[in-house]
C-alpha cells in the first residue's frame, strides 16, 4: 500500500464534506486523514485526503469523487519533492520546575512554539510532515504526554501552478 | 426503444411574484413535466394546492413506493424525465427503494419531498427526516432547498442532471415554509452546476484503437449493455453487428436493445444466461462491451472471467471502467456514440473479418444448447409455457415490466423482444415489487400500447395494491401473475444449495393450498378483471382474454408448477465456466481448444 495525498476543490456548500466523507465510507477506501478549509475563492473549498491505497483503488477513489456533482477537481499532490505537506500538532506535556527546561529544549531543536504554561504542564504547538512529527513525540514521550490533538494533513504544490484555475473560477462567477 | 434524451426543455421566458408552491408547480410545468405520480401529506400539503389547478396530471399512488416505481416504468418506457413527489418523513423514506432502484439502473428521475419548516430542521419535529442524508448514497445527486428563492434553480438543475450524462434519479427536498414564502419566480433559470460537465462524445483516437483491435481479433464479442436501451442506440448497435459480422451478448438490461431473434445476438450473459452467450464471453479474445457496468451476476467470479479477452470498455461513467475489469482500451462517451463510431470506422474496411471459425464453434453450441425447459414432475402447468405463449399472442409492441426472481429470468429468456416492444426490469437492486407500479408508469407514458407486468406471487404481494390506483385512473394494465406459491428464486436455491430445507418460502398461494390471497378475489376487489388459469389448454384463451380488455386492468392467475426452475445457471460467486445448462449438465466447452 502507498499514501496518496488527494487535493479536492469542491463547492463551498452545506453537506459536501458528508457526501465526501460518506463515498469513501461507503467504498471501503481508507482515509488516514481529511482536512478541510477555505480556499483564495469564497466558493471554493479544499479538503486534502491522505488516503492508503494501492494505484487501481486510488483511480476509483478519484474517478468516484469526480461524479460527486458538488466536487469541482481533484488532483494529486506529489508526496515526494513537487509538494509541501504539513500537519499541526498541540501536544500538552507534564512538565515541572525540573524537566520545564529539557522540554523547552526539545521544542526548540524542532522549532515548536510554547503556547501555554501551568505548574505542571507545557503546550507545545508544531507543524512538520507526520514523520518530523512523531520524532518530536518519541522525544516527549519520556516526560508524559497528557493530551494530543493534531490536525489533518493540509498540502499545496510547488512552482508557480496552481490548482484553481480560471476556467473553474469563471464558472464560478 | 426510448427517445434519445433531449436537451432540457425551456418554456416561454416568464416572470411573476408566486409562492414557492407555485413556483415548484410552475417549474415542473416550464420543464415540460406532463404527469407526477405521488401522495400528498403535511409537508407537500402547499404544493398539492396549485398541483389542483395545472396542466399537469397528478395520479394519486396508493404507496410512495409506487409513485417511485411508476416513475421509473414512465421514465423507462418513453425516456423522458419520471417525477414523483412525496411528503417528508415516512412519504420519503417510502420512496428510497424506488430511488436505489433508478440509481444502480441508470434511470432519470426527480423525486420532491416536502420536508418540514425551515425553523423545526433539526429537532425531531413531527414527520421529520433526513432524506437528503438517507438517500445520498442512493441517488445520482440531492438538494435541500429552505428558500422559496431557491426552488426553481433547484428542479431545473435536478431536471438537467436527472437525465443527462449517465442518467439517474434526483431528490429536491423543499420545507413547508420555502413552500409558502413568495419569491420573484423567472424562467428561464440559471443553473450553477460547475462540477458537472459529463462527456458524451468519445476520442477519436480510442474509438479507432477499438476498431483495429475488432478487425484483429479472431474470437470477438460485443457485449450491449443497458446504456443502449436508455439512449435509445440499438440502430446503431445492429449496424456494427451487421458490419462486422461479430457476435452480441446482452446484459438484462440490454434486452431489446438488438433483436432476440437477430442472427448474431447469442442471448444474454451471466449467472442465468444462454450457454453460448457465457461461453462467447468465457472464450473471447476480445470484448467491446458498451454501456455494460460488468456486474457479478454478467461476471461470476472476476479471477476466471473472460480470461484470453483484452477489453474494451466504454461507458459515459467513467467511474464505471476499470471498476470491475481491468480494461485495455477505456472510451469515455455515450453508447449511441461510440457505436456510431466504431460503425464508421468497420464501414471503411475493404474486408470484412468474418470470423468463420469463431461463428462455427458458436453456432454449434446454439445447436446442442437451445432455449428450452422441462416438463414439471407434478403434472402442473409449466410457466415457461405461459411466458412462451404470452410471447407469442402479446402485441407485437407490448411493453412488459418484470418482477424480480425466476418469472423474470424467464421473462427474460422467453418473451421474445424486438426493438418494437420494451421488457422493464429491476436489473441491480432486484426490487421485489418492481412489475405492477413500473408497468402502470409505462402504461401512463404508453397510453396506446399494450402493457404487462409478468410478475410473481411474492412480489405481487409487495405491490399490487396499486391495481387500486390503475383502475381508478384507467390505466389498463395487464398482469400475467406467474404463480407457484412460493418465493421460488429462493425456493430454486433451498432445493439446490440448502438440502431442500424450504426455510419461509411457502406463500400458500397456489391451487390445493390455502390460496391466501385468492388474487382473483382480490384483483376483484381492486376493482379490476380477474381471471385464472391452471392448466395448459387455457393459457392462450387466457391470455387473449386479458389483451382484448382495454376498459379495465385485469390479472391472470396462472397456477404454475412450484418445482419449476430456472436453467442454465452459474451458482453465486463460482466460476462462469461452471455453468450448468440443466441441473448435472455442464457444458465442457472450456476444454475446447481453438
Amino acid at each position: 500500500m502507498a499514501t496518496h495525498t488527494l487535493s479536492v476543490l469542491v463547492e463551498n456548500k452545506p453537506g459536501v464534506l458528508t457526501r465526501v466523507a460518506a463515498l469513501f465510507a461507503r467504498r471501503g477506501f481508507n482515509i488516514n486523514s481529511l482536512a478541510v478549509g477555505p480556499t483564495e475563492h469564497p466558493a471554493i473549498s479544499r479538503i486534502t485526503a491522505v488516503v492508503d491505497v494501492e494505484d487501481h483503488p486510488l483511480e476509483q477513489v478519484t474517478k468516484q469523487l469526480n461524479k460527486l456533482i458538488n466536487v469541482l477537481k481533484v488532483v494529486e499532490l506529489d508526496n515526494q519533492e513537487g509538494s509541501v505537506q504539513r500537519d499541526l500538532l498541540l501536544v500538552k506535556v507534564a512538565a515541572d520546575a525540573t524537566t520545564r527546561s529539557q522540554v523547552t529544549g526539545i521544542a526548540d531543536l524542532f522549532r515548536a512554539h510554547i503556547v501555554d504554561v501551568s505548574q505542571e504542564t507545557l503546550v507545545i504547538e508544531a507543524t512538520g510532515t507526520d514523520s518530523k512529527l512523531g520524532a518530536l513525540l518519541t522525544l516527549l514521550e519520556p516526560f508524559g504526554i497528557r493530551e494530543l490533538v493534531k490536525s489533518g494533513t493540509v498540502g499545496i504544490g510547488r512552482g508557480a501552478k496552481r490548482i484553481t484555475d480560471r476556467a473553474l473560477e469563471r464558472a464560478l462567477e | 426503444m426510448t427517445k434519445p434524451t433531449e436537451a432540457t426543455p425551456t418554456g416561454h421566458a416568464a416572470n411573476a411574484t408566486l409562492t414557492g408552491a407555485q413556483a415548484i408547480v410552475k417549474t415542473l410545468e416550464s420543464l415540460g413535466v406532463d404527469v407526477i405520480f405521488g401522495i400528498p401529506g403535511g409537508t407537500i400539503l402547499p404544493t398539492y394546492d396549485p398541483l389542483y389547478s395545472s396542466r399537469i396530471r397528478h395520479i394519486l399512488v396508493r404507496h410512495e413506493q409506487g409513485a417511485g416505481h411508476a416513475a421509473t416504468g414512465y421514465a423507462a418506457s418513453s425516456g423522458r424525465v419520471g417525477v414523483c413527489l412525496a411528503t417528508s418523513g415516512p412519504g420519503a423514506t417510502n420512496l428510497i427503494t424506488a430511488l436505489a432502484d433508478a440509481n444502480i439502473d441508470s434511470v432519470p428521475l426527480v423525486a420532491i419531498t416536502g420536508q418540514v419548516g425551515a425553523q423545526a430542521i433539526g429537532t425531531d419535529a413531527f414527520q421529520e427526516a433526513d432524506i437528503v442524508g438517507a438517500t445520498m448514497p442512493l441517488t445520482k445527486h440531492s438538494f435541500l432547498v429552505k428558500d422559496a428563492g431557491g426552488i426553481a434553480a433547484a428542479i431545473s438543475a435536478a431536471y438537467h442532471i436527472a437525465h443527462t450524462g449517465r442518467p439517474g434519479p434526483v431528490l429536491v427536498d423543499v420545507t413547508k415554509s420555502a413552500q409558502t414564502e413568495l419569491t420573484e419566480w423567472r424562467w428561464p433559470v440559471k443553473m450553477e452546476l460547475p462540477g458537472y460537465n459529463p462527456v458524451a462524445r468519445p476520442r477519436a483516437k480510442q474509438i479507432k484503437q477499438a476498431a483495429e483491435e475488432l478487425r484483429a481479433a479472431r474470437r470477438p464479442v460485443i457485449l450491449a449493455g443497458g446504456g443502449i436501451v436508455r439512449t435509445g442506440a440499438g440502430a446503431a448497435l445492429e449496424r456494427l453487428v451487421d458490419m462486422s459480422g461479430a457476435p452480441v451478448v446482452i446484459t438484462l438490461m440490454a434486452v431489446g436493445a438488438i433483436s432476440d431473434n437477430h442472427p448474431a445476438n447469442l442471448g444474454m450473459g451471466g449467472m442465468h444466461g444462454s450457454v453460448p452467450a457465457v461461453a462467447a464471453l468465457q472464450q473471447a479474445d476480445l470484448i467491446i462491451a458498451v454501456g455494460s457496468r460488468f456486474d457479478d451476476r454478467l461476471t461470476g467470479r472476476l479471477d476466471t472471467f473472460a480470461p484470453r479477452a483484452r477489453i474494451v470498455h466504454a461507458d459515459i461513467d467513467p467511474a464505471e471502467i476499470g471498476k470491475n475489469v481491468a480494461v485495455d482500451i477505456p472510451i469515455v462517451g455515450d453508447a449511441g456514440l461510440v457505436l456510431e463510431g466504431l460503425a464508421a470506422e468497420v464501414a471503411a474496411w475493404e474486408t470484412r473479418p468474418g470470423y468463420a471459425k469463431w461463428w462455427e464453434h458458436l453456432n454449434d453450441l446454439r445447436e446442442r444448447y437451445p432455449r428450452g425447459y422441462s416438463q414439471p414432475a407434478d403434472g402442473r402447468l409449466a410457466p415457461q409455457r405461459v411466458i412462451e405463449r404470452l410471447s407469442a399472442l402479446a402485441a407485437p409492441d407490448a411493453v412488459f415490466a418484470a418482477g424480480v426472481g425466476q418469472h423474470q429470468m424467464w421473462a427474460q429468456q422467453f418473451l421474445d423482444i424486438t426493438p418494437a416492444r420494451r421488457l422493464l426490469n429491476s436489473g441491480g437492486l432486484g426490487t421485489m415489487g418492481y412489475a405492477v407500479p413500473a408497468a402502470m408508469g409505462a402504461q401512463v407514458a404508453n397510453p396506446g400500447r399494450q402493457v404487462w407486468a409478468v410478475d410473481g406471487d411474492g412480489c405481487f404481494q409487495m405491490t399490487g395494491h396499486e391495481m387500486v390506483t390503475c383502475a381508478l385512473n384507467g390505466i389498463p394494465i395487464k398482469v400475467a401473475l406467474i404463480n407457484n406459491s412460493s418465493l421460488g428464486m429462493v425456493r430454486q436455491w433451498q432445493t439446490l444449495f440448502y438440502g431442500k430445507r424450504y426455510s419461509n418460502t411457502d406463500l400458500h398461494t397456489g391451487a390445493d393450498t390455502a390460496m391466501i390471497p385468492d388474487f382473483v378475489k382480490l384483483a376483484e376487489a381492486y376493482g379490476c378483471a380477474a381471471l385464472r388459469c391452471s392448466d395448459e389448454s387455457q393459457v392462450d384463451a387466457a391470455i387473449q382474454e386479458a389483451a382484448a380488455m382495454t376498459d379495465r386492468p385485469v390479472l391472470i392467475d396462472f397456477q404454475v408448477s412450484r418445482d419449476a426452475q430456472v436453467w442454465p445457471m452459474i451458482a453465486g460467486g463460482a466460476s462462469n465456466n461452471t455453468i450448468e445448462y440443466a441441473q448435472g449438465l455442464a457444458p465442457a466447452f472450456e476444454r475446447e481448444e481453438f
